[in-house]
């Protein structure tokens, strides 16, 4: 097992998929010859090992982008697209959320489009809203779309693999901030199913669900809460489509409680919807009124003191916890 | 590029796939006044006929087309069943789809029309990515898209154009020009009133084209077909053509100029093709007759058959969202 970056166990995959299967291509702005140079970027060194067949550099084309991903998948290819910042998925989002999501359907199963999408996310940056926006809701909200969002360098390997080979669209988001973390990640073909919650700490007086890179945030909220006595589970659930409900459900089970966060904003946020489940499937074991910590309903400022101000912090988790808890 | 260079075999082929395709429009057109008996809007490519055939026609099994809104005539050309469109039209069980796409999404995979998109100007980029697969696999398949005048208008179709040029993928656009998007004429939505005068700005060649007459269509085709075949990059067609009924059967067209229309319906491409094989000799007005009876009882046939087959059942809606394990055999290559 070799420690690597996330982005290098990112790009692990890439390199295994393709030295494996000849029908996948990686596509995007950049891909190839990119304006940065860091071999912790997670297509870096790809166009030199396997040249320009099948490394695609594209015109700034978000849209063609996602229509050859789409088209290309259609007759069997297996094309791994990249969407260079979260937001500017809005300007694919025709091509993945009309066709790659439901174009299998109206065909009446006879279609397939496996395809991959990689798109680029996170906030703290100071990049501006145009370029940090997390739209997760609005992807897990269009049936026919596989949605995943890995917060470890091995989960980032075994769930880009996992997404490569699946007969389905599958977006991987990743938290760019990332990138650089290490950790320990199996060799050769190492996949995570997609749709497996993965209990990253047990405890017994509270939940917290949370993905990507809050789930940083959740782990340092939990150490705290545990210095007072509040023993915390975090749920990291990797995969939002589909979801491991069994997995959060059996938590808030044995805890009674949840907090569900996230660096999303938080009206309409995917968050809702894991309250909801809860709400809905396990209101009888609940000991008191589900939190969730989310953004605030703005766009992400690019002043520090602000955008720090937007991304929920181990603080507010303490506190909603606190409360859950009664000990607020 | 004369009707001469058109074989007579041929010639009577395209008459009967022009035929039928109106034929099956014709009976859209009756069956959309009965209550009940389709599903949906009535979206009709009435007119256009000679611009399907004529393109298709020039085409391998092979090949691989994108179709749209108005796909009746494309899907027919490519060899699709009626019977099974005819059931998907009316939202049943047997339908090509199973009825989840009705008349305006329907694809036939197995005869390689690989999707139809309703979003205007959606099909370029998928083509695009289709003709990037047959490029990369290095077979000498061509993908085909059709596009309206009013798709045009549309960003996706200028970045899938541009792409297609970069990277010189077998891929034939061809914009059916009906002169209208919606009730807005070319000419309050373009500037310029030939589209093929973009081509030189993505750097592709550019041709004009008698949309209503299939000869000149088929034997223009078939030169650009073996263009793109040959790896020498993408084409645009502009076949110049009219939406005779509208934009739909909802739509009667009242901000049509009539004498417009009229001239236009004289020049109909069904029409003018049986006269000039009937003045050049080439069949006889007795083997018209039976070539229409034929494809009348074929569409009669299709309607018995839709009318007949079941609906779905309603949860059936929950299949089709999913590949559980594997990719189906057509489309894994």
């Amino acid at each position: 097992m070799a420690v690597l970056s996330f982005g290098q166990a990112l790009k692990d995959a890439l390199d295994v998929a393709m030295s494996k299967d000849d029908s996948v291509f990686i596509a995007g702005e950049g891909v190839g010859v990119s304006i940065h140079y860091d071999p912790n970027l997670p297509t870096h060194g790809l166009l030199e090992k396997y040249g320009r067949k099948r490394v695609k550099d594209t015109p700034v084309s978000e849209a063609a982008i996602a229509g050859l991903g789409v088209g290309a998948s259609a007759l069997g290819l297996r094309p791994v697209v990249e969407i260079m910042f979260f937001p500017f998925i809005t300007l694919a989002a025709d091509m993945l959320v009309n066709h790659a999501a439901k174009l299998r359907y109206l065909s009446g199963g006879k279609s397939a489009f496996p395809l991959t999408v990689r798109v680029k996310a996170g906030v703290s940056f100071a990049a501006g809203c145009q370029h940090s926006h997390n739209l997760e809701a609005w992807l897990a909200h269009s049936p026919g779309l596989r949605v995943v969002f890995p917060s470890t360098a091995a989960d980032a390997k075994g769930l880009l693999l996992s997404a490569i080979f699946d007969p389905n669209p599958v977006i991987v988001i990743e938290e760019m901030l990332l990138y650089w973390m290490k950790g320990e990640v199996p060799d050769g073909d190492h996949r995570i199913p997609i749709g497996k919650a993965r209990v990253v700490i047990p405890g017994k007086d509270c939940t917290v669900v949370s993905y990507g890179g809050a789930v940083y945030t959740a782990l340092e909220a939990a150490k705290t809460l545990s210095e007072e006595g509040i023993s915390t589970e975090v749920i990291d659930l990797r995969s939002l489509v589909p979801l491991d409900k069994a997995c959060l459900l059996d938590s808030v089970r044995r805890t009674g409680r949840l907090v569900v966060l996230h660096d999303a904003t938080k009206f309409g946020g995917f968050g809702a919807e894991i309250s909801a489940i809860v709400a809905e499937e396990a209101f009888d074991v609940l000991k008191a009124p589900i939190k969730r910590v989310a953004a605030p309903d703005i766009p992400v400022p690019v002043s520090p003191p602000q955008e720090m101000f937007n991304k929920p912090s181990p603080e507010t988790v303490i506190a909603a916890v606190r409360a859950t808890v009664g000990k607020g | 590029m004369g009707s001469q260079q058109v074989e007579v075999g041929l010639k009577k082929a395209m008459y009967e796939e022009m035929a039928l395709i109106r034929r099956f429009e014709e009976k859209l057109i009756e069956l959309s006044q009965e209550k009940g008996k389709l599903v949906g809007m009535q979206i009709l490519a009435y007119g256009q006929e000679a611009v399907s055939v004529g393109i298709v026609k020039a085409l391998e099994p092979d090949d691989v087309i994108v179709s749209n809104h108005r796909s009746h005539g494309h899907l027919l050309a490519k060899g699709a069943d009626p019977k099974y469109l005819m059931a998907e039209i009316m939202g049943k069980a047997t339908g090509v789809n199973k009825g989840k796409s009705g008349t305006l999404h329907m694809s036939v995979p197995e005869v390689n029309a690989l999707m139809t998109t309703t979003i205007v100007g959606g099909g370029p980029p998928l083509a695009v990515g289709a003709a990037f697969a047959q490029q990369y696999r290095g077979t000498s398949n061509i993908t085909v898209v059709f596009f309206g005048d009013g798709a045009a208008a549309e960003g996706s179709v200028h970045e899938a154009m541009n792409l297609a040029a970069l990277w010189k993928l077998p891929v034939l656009f061809v914009c059916e020009n009906n002169c209208w998007a919606g009730a807005q004429s070319l000419s309050e939505h373009c500037c310029l009133m030939d589209i093929t005068r973009r081509a030189v700005g993505y750097g592709m060649p550019g041709e004009l084209v008698d949309g209503n007459d299939v000869e000149k269509v088929f034997t223009l085709a078939k030169e650009m077909v073996s263009r793109c075949r040959n790896s020498q990059g993408p084409v645009l067609i502009e076949a110049k053509t009219y939406r005779i009924r509208g934009h739909g059967e909802h739509d009667h067209q009242h901000y049509v100029d009539k004498k417009e229309l009229e001239a236009w319906a004289r020049l109909c491409p069904v029409r003018c093709l049986r006269e000039r094989m009937l003045a050049d000799g080439l069949v006889t007005e007795g083997e018209i007759q039976v070539m229409d009876r034929q494809i009348e009882a074929k569409v009669d046939e299709a309607v018995r058959f839709a009318s007949d087959s079941p609906y779905p059942l309603p949860e059936e809606a929950l299949q089709d969202l999913w590949v559980e394990d594997g990719i189906p055999q057509q489309v894994a290559q």
